[in-house]
């Protein structure tokens, strides 16, 4: 560690850095600090703490002076944490010190400040010199233990906060491109169709000058010029027709594919986000995004977009021909324009946080039938059917208050831009009869400038609509993605390292995990040989499942390292990784399909004959021939029957199936009776044999075959040994074995006496 | 009602609380924890040993003598770390991960807001906000608050 220092001097608090450098004495080197961001009686107030090669020094802001401690015999610097503080204390044999409070954003320099200050204490002590560090290169901000191909840190990259841009509508792009050329002629068609319709309002102008105005004033009718217009405005009309059926198919078309690769992107990325994701997640609200939002954003390209992008069209377009008819009546014409995007910009925002809120409220009713649906059993065993219809009712009640706020705003909008297309209108009426008056135009420019602006301002008018619709969609797009920015928490690494086969070897180095604020496990080191059989040990709570969580990979540890056969397994890819592991859980899940189909699960290729060796070794294959459809049969939601201890061998034939190296038993058989346990029991036998296996089991007889068991208490290592040695030590496992095997004779005895109470009823 | 205690408890050097129960058993590093901190943070607080079993019951502060009731009360504050948000000064943006300036009952503070999922409703007016490192702020009621910051609450809620 002594190498590393000067350096890290440049990285200081430039605001202590003044104020350090004058305590500091001669060739005094900075090893480690804690910047401290509470006081004592957690108020947020700055302060520092630091480890040089010569003492301890510490300073809050508004202390006058710096105080030190030098190195000496029976210093002790300790960490702990509790609701998202942590608290670090200097002690020395008779007394505590002084002790300081931080927020867990810094934690990793908490420890890295106490693993300095143990070497240097060591170092002053005995005057033996630290051993070097780790081979393996570790993270400067987080500790975590880097492989030679990682330049970056992955634990600190995910945790960057960095807002996305507004512009989320834009970030469609990324689904359009594919469609470029599609999108390209869908634009061409557009403005095509666009123009068509241009041409009859126009034709009115000659119409009217050249047709109308002489007949009124005693010429009669040229009917082969009446002809002329007439079939061009026909033309233009079915031109128009078959411009518009091509482009609103060809758009369409496009539209309906960017949003279907939008579903099943964000479902692919759904699927690959970890478990704690899914752990802060609610059902309902994940489908509402996924279904509801993905189809809206759908309609809002197909249709409301495109009708959009032709009213811009429309408008410059329209702008081009009336300035060019009568540059003056086209100002005045054009002048209620601005007046409404000003309008329609001023309404925007507060529109588009309404719609947020709706969605927001909506994904809470759907949230409420998601809670209740599945728990149907709870409501109606403890008869709480009115109150779930209450909640129900509550969140509707909310919805509809938030809707009638943001009606009460859009209500106003559409109406308003109604009267300034009617003022309009007037302004050009006022401003055309006053120019004809003057000789400047004819009686036909006003027409069609009058055609023109009702066309015109019937498109603000649906334009205005676009606002709400984009908001709309723009809220959509945000909340899809949302999910899609979410960076997996277990992230794949850059440069994987591939492990075709492994011989299953797992370390533990000082693994500690924290789930939010709850500190859960705490410095675990262990070495698993290949082939072991470990059996976990512990109260509920004591952090055996986070431990094989954890080695799986479903969440990664926020300190220390997890090597199988010497490699971090954050530097594996996590689908080769997984492949090495078999799982039984508790809870055996079975998707809906057949009992082949289950059994093949983790790998679809798998022959009969192999499906059937799996299950035979699961002891699964004679139960599952009792079935009607034998290993065709239905199994899951809506599918047979099966009870806990059957589905259970079926998801132990699915582990064997894969052949895994490691393999893990998560109470595999607390879920059911002692006889079916058996069952199970020789089925695992079949599963273990020649595996690394970690099994947790509530049921401590279970794990007697295990060659070791580690017993944890609150996130800590408390004894090793097998069963034998942990008896005969007569400590933490001696404890919960003898209480155990009290509840089993308790429970013998509850069952004698309640049989012959009831032969005795029988008698009576 | 002041209950008779059965227990001493004392602040021994290390900065730690110890128990001498009835059977003059000492206990050290005795944290006190409230059963409701945020519905009801006075009523019910357990005294609970390090290995996390229960020593003693305390229903409410009155019960116990001053200088007991002064202990636990010190130990509590420097455990129990839940900023109560007074006002919200500034917000990076609307869309989450945002980052806000806050002013709370223990000093300005920046949060950062992962997603609006981790705004929190308590009751109808009260919102617990937890940050992206798991602090607990609270919002005891947001009616109160000034008009600038229920402008920019409103638009995460």
């Amino acid at each position: 560690m002594q190498q590393l220092p000067h350096s890290s001097l440049s990285n200081l608090p430039s605001a202590w850095l003044n104020a350090l450098s004058s305590q500091l004495i001669n060739e005094e080197s900075i090893l480690a600090w804690l910047e401290i961001d509470l006081d004592h009686q957690l108020h947020f107030a700055t302060g520092i703490v630091i480890a040089t090669d010569k003492r301890v020094l510490a300073k809050m802001a508004d202390d006058g002076t710096w105080q030190t401690w030098t190195y000496q015999q029976g210093l002790q610097l300790t960490q702990r944490d509790h609701a998202g503080v942590g608290c670090l204390e200097l002690f020395d044999p008779q007394a505590r010190l002084a002790f300081w409070r931080y927020r867990l954003s810094n934690v990793m320099a908490a420890n890295r400040l106490i693993e300095c200050f143990s070497q240097q204490l060591d170092y002053h002590v005995s005057g033996k010199l630290p051993e070097s560090s780790q081979t393996s290169a570790q993270c400067p901000h987080c500790g975590a233990f880097l492989s030679a191909e990682q330049d970056e840190c992955p634990v600190c990259e995910k945790q960057n906060h960095i807002p996305p841009s507004t512009w989320v509508l834009l970030r469609l792009w990324r689904f359009a491109k594919p469609y470029k050329g599609r999108l390209l002629i869908g634009f061409l068609l557009t403005l095509c169709s666009t123009a068509a319709t241009l041409v009859p309002p126009y034709l009115t102008m000659p119409l009217m000058d050249n047709i109308l105005i002489p007949y009124q004033n005693g010429k009669p009718i040229d009917t082969d010029l009446v002809q002329f217009y007439l079939s061009g405005l026909l033309g233009a009309a079915i031109l128009a027709w078959m411009l518009g059926w091509a482009r609103t198919y060809m758009l369409a078309l496009v539209s309906e594919r960017i949003g279907a690769d939008l579903r099943t992107t964000t479902y692919e990325h759904l699927l690959n986000l970890s478990q704690e994701y899914f752990g802060g997640k609610r059902t309902g609200d994940l489908m509402a995004r996924i279904g509801a939002e993905t189809d809206r954003i759908n309609l809002f390209i197909s249709l409301h977009l495109l009708d959009f992008a032709t009213d811009v069209i429309m408008i410059c377009m329209t702008a081009i021909i009336l300035v060019s008819i009568n540059p003056w009546l086209a100002l005045v014409t054009l002048l209620p324009l601005p007046i409404i995007a000003w309008l329609i910009h001023l309404v925007r925002d507060r529109l588009r946080i309404g719609f947020e809120k709706v969605d927001r409220i909506w994904a809470e009713v759907n949230n409420v039938l998601a809670d209740t649906i599945p728990g149907i059993r709870v409501v109606k065993a403890f008869a709480q059917e009115k109150r779930e219809a209450a909640r129900f009712h509550a969140a509707n009640q909310r919805n509809l208050q938030i809707n009638d706020r943001v009606n009460r705003i859009w209500s106003l909008f559409t109406p308003t831009v109604t009267l300034l297309t009617e003022v309009g209108l007037l302004v050009v009426w006022v401003f055309g009869i006053w120019q004809i008056s003057q000789d400047e135009i004819t009686v036909g420019v006003l027409t069609a400038f009058l055609a023109y602006i009702g066309r015109f301002y019937i498109r603000l008018d649906s334009m205005s609509r676009i606002v709400s619709i984009t908001q709309k969609a723009a809220a959509g797009t945000k909340r899809i993605f949302d999910i899609l920015d979410h960076v997996s928490s277990v992230p794949e690494s850059a440069n994987p390292v591939h492990l075709p086969t492994i011989q299953g070897q797992i370390e533990l180095r000082h693994v500690g995990f924290r789930y939010g604020t709850r500190s859960i496990t705490r410095d675990i080191n262990l070495v698993i040989q290949p082939g072991e059989m470990i059996g976990l040990v512990g109260h509920s709570g004591s952090g055996k499942s986070t431990l094989v969580n954890l080695i799986c990979r479903f969440y990664d540890v926020t300190e220390g390292a997890i090597l199988v056969d010497g490699h971090d397994i954050r530097t594996l890819p996590l689908a080769e990784y997984r492949k090495h592991i078999g799982l039984v859980l508790q809870e055996p899940f079975l998707f809906f399909g057949t009992i082949a189909e289950n059994i093949a699960y983790g790998k679809p290729d798998a022959t009969r004959a192999e499906i059937v060796a799996a299950a035979r070794a699961a002891h699964a294959h004679e139960f599952i021939l009792r079935l009607p459809h034998g290993y065709d049969s239905l199994v899951g939601e809506r599918g047979q029957a099966l009870s806990g201890g059957e589905r259970q061998r079926i998801s132990i034939a699915r582990a064997l199936l894969i052949n895994p190296r490691i393999l893990i038993l998560d109470e595999a058989t607390s879920s059911v009776d002692t006889t079916t346990e058996k069952d199970i029991q020789k089925a695992l036998d079949n599963l273990v044999r020649g595996r690394t296996t970690i099994a947790i089991a509530h049921r401590l007889s279970t794990l007697r075959e295990a060659n070791r068991l580690i017993v944890l208490d609150r996130g800590k290592i408390v004894e090793i040994g097998n069963h034998a040695e942990l008896m005969a030590r007569e400590g933490f496992y001696h404890r919960l074995y003898l209480a155990q095997a009290r509840n089993v004779d308790e429970e013998e005895r509850a069952l004698i006496s309640a049989a012959e109470h009831s032969i005795a009823g029988e008698h009576k | 009602m002041s209950a008779t205690v059965t227990y001493q408890l004392t602040r021994n050097s290390y900065g730690r609380l110890v128990l001498t129960d009835q059977s003059g058993v000492m206990h050290e590093g005795v944290i006190p924890v409230r059963s409701f901190p945020i519905t009801d943070p006075g009523q019910g607080i357990a005294l609970i040993n390090s290995h996390g079993h229960e020593l003693a019951w305390i229903e409410r502060f009155d019960d116990l003598p001053e200088t007991y009731r002064v202990l636990v009360e010190s130990e509590l504050a420097g455990r129990e770390f839940m900023p109560e948000i007074k006002r919200i000064t500034e917000v990076s943006g609307f869309i989450t991960p945002s980052t806000w300036h806050i002013e709370t009952d223990r000093g300005p503070a920046v949060l950062i807001l992962k997603g609006e999922e981790d705004i929190r409703r308590l009751t109808a007016s009260s919102l617990m906000i937890t940050d992206s490192h798991g602090i607990h702020f609270l919002l005891r009621d947001r009616t109160a608050l000034d008009r600038h910051s229920r402008k920019l609450l409103d638009h995460f809620l």
